[in-house]
């Protein structure tokens, strides 16, 4: 398979200008929120480091927390299935349907399950699989996967949803209107949460000291999708897992401050027991998580909430959208985790970054996602992953680095170039710093020789 | 081998070294008053707070929804249109206009109101109904998230859910939408637990 390219995909992206400038505009709005939740709470930096201490205590002891969690649901009368991988996950999801004779499931946004491609899995079978979160809906009507991990519908500006409804679910043609639009959303689920024989929820944490999990919406979706219907499927992967209660708050406080800038989602819900009469089943799954552990400068990112604060704050996500990640998981996130699921695939995911490190130090958990990207990129370099012109880019500029008159001279020929080169010479498939944008002036004088002039001692 | 143990081998076989779990503080602060703070975070997250001395819940309720049809009240303190016990069908509460709730307690850093399936019955009501009215005691009200946890109810409670203003989205544009699959407002009155339902 070719690995993604990220780069081409995103010129599509940067052509759409209003789009681009919405995306822009509308993430760092969600990252300057999350500032001033982050900084009306005086302990926020202690909270992260609980946070990270947490996942890393839990983490260390994984296999004990995940046998305390699936002993105490089984204790509530919850069933619990283990799925290796994606393909076992989705034929366990088919077979407890199946056993109930289950034709139609809502389920809320889970990224677990778009990570197994589940919906066609049940489609093919003849399930009806309706995503009951806005932006989800919007993107399963569209046949687009989500392009962020919160907002997964962040990309589309309120014409193109019209027209997604308008052709899929009978809304009035033209009709831009938010409210118009998230109304006929409401009025076109509402019948399929009261039909439905299923519900499934994702799982944003799970508790191992009473086998409770914890789902966090602000819909109420996930509430309609496992409080209405007699069947609740909730799917896991083995990293949700958290020791006691108490840890809890420490992660609610901080998961939606750090995704939505608001203090808390608004529904926060605990499944612990089965309603009476109704049957509750807990799918645990793996699919490469047990092997990321294993994995000495990456088993980091298993600590990952899932808030997305990585991906609001980066640049180059901002500028080239989630879907030219051609991955499940997008933004810095994306870029860590993606590689252990496929590295050929997404071998050139590690250079979408400007290694800012931005992305680390809004993360709640404190991952050290800058530092990981670059340790990609020497995985990538090791395992002959590298495109021949970015190869042979780094060859020379390793040469000429290493060598201070080289690289003197180096500068000032670039600088006469940039002068006096035509356009063509300096905006070619050679120089992708080129395309969508202008190179930057080079500065009249180096700092060397300017040094040199004003501050040598005489 | 079944999938479970080969599962927890490869977590066996690869776990990092072992570190240690830290103790969570409460964050405790004296401060502003929890009531204050719990009206303020209310709002902020779209809910409504029910006007003072209005006199009794009923009043309250016809002053606040003078048009609603169908009432469907979790709590002995109000007797609504539509009867509710256990054995309710959740669907049976599609064409409900207003649900009447009294949460367990609220929490003063989020504005979240407590409900679990004792004080919901059905826990539905708080989704499928087009409005919520939550009573909540007025002392009834903790500093933050982590005395919140602390309260047992939650390892008794089978769905414990902490609701904090209405359903909402800014899927579309960042447009903020109340009533997207869940209640269209949530309005909380502060009203003393009776004396009565307070020995049950």
């Amino acid at each position: 398979m070719r690995p993604i390219d990220h780069a081409e995909a995103s010129s599509h992206f940067i052509e759409a200008k209003a789009h681009l400038e919405f995306h822009d505009r509308r993430l760092w709005d969600l990252r300057m929120k999350r500032d001033r939740q982050a900084h009306g709470i005086p302990e926020w930096e202690e909270l992260r480091n609980l946070a990270s201490a947490i996942k890393e205590h839990t983490l260390s002891h994984l296999d004990e927390y995940l046998e305390q969690f699936e002993a105490q649901a089984r204790k509530n009368g919850a069933h619990v299935h283990w799925a290796r991988d994606a393909g076992e996950h989705n034929q366990v999801v088919y077979d407890i349907l199946s056993a109930h004779g289950a034709k139609t499931l809502v389920k809320s946004k889970s990224m677990l399950t778009e990570e197994c491609d589940m919906r066609p899995y049940l489609e093919k079978r003849d399930i009806e699989v309706i995503e009951t979160d806005l932006g989800e809906r919007i993107q399963q009507l569209d046949d687009e996967p989500p392009s962020h991990i919160v907002v997964p519908a962040v990309h589309k500006l309120r014409g193109d949803v019209s027209q997604v409804f308008a052709r899929t679910i009978g809304s009035e043609p033209g009709n831009n209107d938010v409210h118009y639009l998230a109304e006929a959303m409401r009025r076109n689920t509402r019948p399929y949460f009261l039909k439905a024989e299923a519900g499934m929820t994702g799982a944003n944490f799970a508790v191992a000291e009473n086998g409770s999990f914890v789902v966090c919406t602000n819909e109420g979706n996930a509430d309609l999708s496992a409080n209405v219907p007699k069947l609740h499927i909730a799917c896991i992967g083995i990293e949700k897992i958290i020791p006691k209660l108490e840890h809890l708050a420490v992660f609610i406080r901080m998961l939606s401050r750090s995704a939505l800038g608001s203090p808390i989602t608004q529904y926060t819900s605990h499944f612990h027991a089965p309603r009476p009469g109704t049957e509750l089943h807990i799918v645990l799954v793996d699919n490469g998580r047990s092997q990321r552990l294993g994995m000495k400068d990456f088993w980091y990112s298993l600590k990952c909430i899932r808030c997305g604060a990585c991906m609001n704050t980066c640049p180059v996500y901002r500028r080239s959208g989630g879907l030219s990640y051609g991955a499940t998981y997008s933004g810095p996130i994306g870029i860590i985790i993606d590689p252990a699921f496929d590295l050929r695939k997404y071998s050139t995911l590690p250079y979408a970054s400007t290694l800012n490190g931005s992305c680390t130090n809004v993360c709640p958990v404190k991952i050290n996602i800058h530092e990981q990207i670059y340790k990609w990129r020497q995985v990538m370099a090791e395992r002959n992953q590298l495109p021949l012109v970015k190869k042979e880019a780094i060859r020379v500029i390793g040469k000429v680095m290493s060598e201070p008159r080289l690289y003197r001279a180096a500068i000032s020929a670039a600088g006469l170039a940039f002068e006096h080169l035509p356009r063509f010479a300096i905006y070619n498939w050679l120089n992708p710093w080129g395309r969508q944008r202008e190179v930057p002036e080079p500065p009249k004088q180096s700092f060397r020789s300017w040094y040199i002039e004003n501050r040598r001692p005489r | 081998m079944s999938s479970r143990d080969s599962i927890l081998a490869a977590v066996r076989a690869n776990k990092p070294a072992t570190s240690p779990v830290p103790a969570v503080p409460l964050f405790e602060r004296a401060s502003r008053p929890l009531l204050d703070q719990f009206q303020e975070a209310l709002v902020s997250m779209g809910g409504k707070l029910a006007p003072h001395s209005v006199g009794d819940v009923d009043t309250l309720l016809r002053s606040l929804f003078p048009d609603a049809c169908v009432i469907c009240s979790a709590t002995s303190e109000l007797r609504g249109t539509l009867p509710l016990d256990g054995a309710t069908e959740p669907a049976a509460l599609a064409d409900v206009d207003v649900g009447v709730v009294r949460a367990a307690f609220g929490v003063a850093e989020t504005g979240s109101v407590w409900l679990s399936e004792e004080e919901l019955k059905v826990n539905a009501l708080a989704y499928l109904t087009q409005h919520l009215l939550v009573l909540l005691d007025p002392t009834q009200i903790v500093g933050n998230l982590h005395e919140a946890y602390r309260d047992e109810r939650f390892r008794s409670a089978r769905y414990a859910v902490l609701v904090t203003g209405p359903s909402a989205t800014a899927d579309i544009e960042g447009v903020l939408v109340h009533g997207a699959q869940g209640v269209r407002s949530l309005t909380v009155a502060m009203v003393p637990r009776p004396a009565a339902s307070r020995a049950t």
